[in-house]
């Protein structure tokens, strides 16, 4: 199920923000004006919502960032750091 | 960003201090790697991109001034090591401080897929058939737009970490931000449609 939205100017504006907005990061005034706008804008909301999950969806899943063994001891061996290999 | 164990000495690291840098070594290196990792999308161009790093950041240590944290001075090594694979790989690609088509004539608002995947199950969204997509989708960001998503969104620096590793303004590393993460929607929306 999909259709395309065509953005009214109001919309445009909107999704200069929207970044901002779903970080948190956005003025007061500019989150009530948004928050207007998404009551009375199916596909504005649909827009908000989705982005806001796929920022959560990439945070979620990220891997940790570990480096693996090998690509430790091989880093070690090429700074000549090979005393400190067993040392963390 | 950095969880440290035991603070690190930026005067040993200067004075070349062995053991510091190692220590320096283990704090970072997961990040350095992951990052070019996302950046790159293969495991040992990442590894390259890693070693070169460190080789740099030792040499170039001793006149480090500690204008920006250590943490956001190797990501800037590091983020410039892997734009440079990138190149070499494409040699039409973009530098991140180049004019960027991204930010004139195409538009957020262009017409979009309206698909709403919020309320899919849980465990479709965490699927390993999702996992595979995102990470395509990933890969696919235009260089300048993946960049800016990896040590945002990715590695959580701050903006203003973002644009100081990138040598952006933070104006510009917003739009960028919203650019990948509205392109990202749009392929997770197609996938979702299609599913």
């Amino acid at each position: 199920m999909s259709e395309e939205h065509i953005h009214t100017p109001q919309c445009r504006q909107l999704l200069g923000s929207l970044s901002d907005y779903i970080d948190g990061e956005l003025q007061a005034e500019l989150c009530a004006i948004i928050e207007q706008h998404l009551q009375e804008c199916d596909d504005c909301r649909i827009v908000v919502n989705t982005l806001r999950k796929t920022v959560e969806l990439y945070r979620r899943t990220s891997g940790p960032a570990e480096l693996p063994g090998s690509v430790r001891e091989r880093l070690f061996l090429k700074l000549e750091l090979e005393e400190y290999l067993k040392k963390t | 960003m950095i969880e440290t164990e035991k603070p690190i000495s930026l005067e040993a690291l200067k004075a070349g201090d062995r053991e510091a840098f190692a220590q320096m070594v283990d704090q970072t290196s997961g990040h350095i790697y992951h990052i070019a990792l996302q950046i790159l999308g293969d495991e040992q161009d990442a590894e390259d991109v890693l070693q070169e790093t460190y080789l740099k950041a030792l040499r170039a240590l001793p006149g480090f001034e500690g204008r920006s944290s250590l943490m956001t001075w190797l990501y800037r090594i590091a983020v410039n090591e892997a734009l440079m694979a990138v190149r070499r790989r494409k040699p039409q690609s973009l530098s991140v401080e180049e004019p960027d088509p991204d930010l004139g004539g195409e538009s957020d608002s262009q017409e979009m897929e309206i698909v709403d995947f919020c309320c899919l199950p849980e465990s479709e969204l965490l699927s390993i058939e999702t996992q595979q997509a995102l990470d395509r989708a990933v890969q696919h960001l235009p260089d300048t737009l993946r960049v800016v998503f990896v040590m945002r969104d990715l590695e959580g620096l701050s903006i203003q970490d973002t644009a100081e590793a990138l040598a952006l303004s933070e104006n510009n590393v917003k739009t960028r931000l919203l650019r990948a993460r509205l392109r990202l929607r749009q392929e997770l929306s197609v996938t979702s449609a299609a599913g």
